[in-house]
């Protein structure tokens, strides 16, 4: 059976807190509950940084992201999903991306929460620019993120494990 | 046809959308990439190297052998660097 969905994009800070009650009140089959918040670091490289500032692909971001939530949904029994991702000017210590998972188990709600992380990382239209001693540069991919969605491909890691 | 361009890429050719007639000999978003660096000095700046550049229809990945016909909306931008 599956839960509730929510995809957000916005500029607002989110309150990780009040979007997990929403996934978990008045209903007592969910036994598990994945909270993933991405925060800016203060750093980068080694330098201190003052902001980032996130540009998205308005209508595609929502539309990648949905699409991925529905495959972590045929993969993986999950009792609801949540992923609100902020754009704008967001500085060290603000959260920047939320995911959330529930399942009946941990194994789903893990899995799901990571596949759709990694996901998001490399296909959902967002750029980080990066705010350093008055200098604005963007941030380049990481080879990292193309090889941890490499993982989730055929023969990936299934809730049946 | 509406064209979008994102973060470097919007910078680089200095304007985040316009609408273009795509010239009949252009067939894929490949070659339409190698026509709009022939349009100007800040085209040719953009897509220099088109292998780095991602591109979409109507809100969907594409690959550079994509057809560009029937296209509503095709944006190009670097690689994605969010969450």
């Amino acid at each position: 059976m599956t839960g509730p969905t929510t995809v957000r994009i916005q500029r607002e800070p989110f309150d990780a807190a009040a979007e997990a009650n929403k996934l978990t009140r008045g209903r007592s089959d969910v036994g598990a509950l994945v909270t993933f918040t991405g925060i800016c670091r203060g750093d980068e490289a080694g330098e201190p940084i003052a902001a980032l500032t996130l540009e998205h692909y308005p209508g595609m971001a929502e539309a990648e992201i949905e699409r991925h939530v529905e495959e972590a949904k045929a993969r993986w029994p999950l009792m609801g999903v949540t992923v609100i991702h902020r754009h704008g000017r967001i500085q060290p210590g603000e959260d920047i991306v939320l995911v959330m998972t529930a399942s009946s188990h941990r194994e789903a709600a893990f899995a799901a929460a990571e596949f759709l992380m990694d996901f998001l990382k490399t296909s959902a239209p967002f750029w980080k620019q990066v705010e350093k001693a008055g200098e604005k540069t963007w941030v380049e991919a990481k080879t990292a993120d193309d090889a941890a969605v490499g993982r989730w491909k055929t023969g990936g890691r299934q809730a049946a494990e | 046809m509406k064209l979008r361009y994102f973060a470097w890429v919007r910078e680089r050719v200095g304007k985040p959308d316009e609408d273009i007639e795509i010239p009949a000999g252009v067939v894929t978003v490949g070659e339409l990439m190698t026509w709009l660096a022939s349009r100007g000095e800040e085209y040719a700046h953009a897509f220099e190297n088109p292998k780095v550049i991602r591109a979409a229809i109507d809100r969907a990945h594409v690959k550079p052998q994509a057809p560009v016909k029937g296209a509503g909306e095709i944006a190009f931008f670097p690689p994605m660097t969010g969450g």
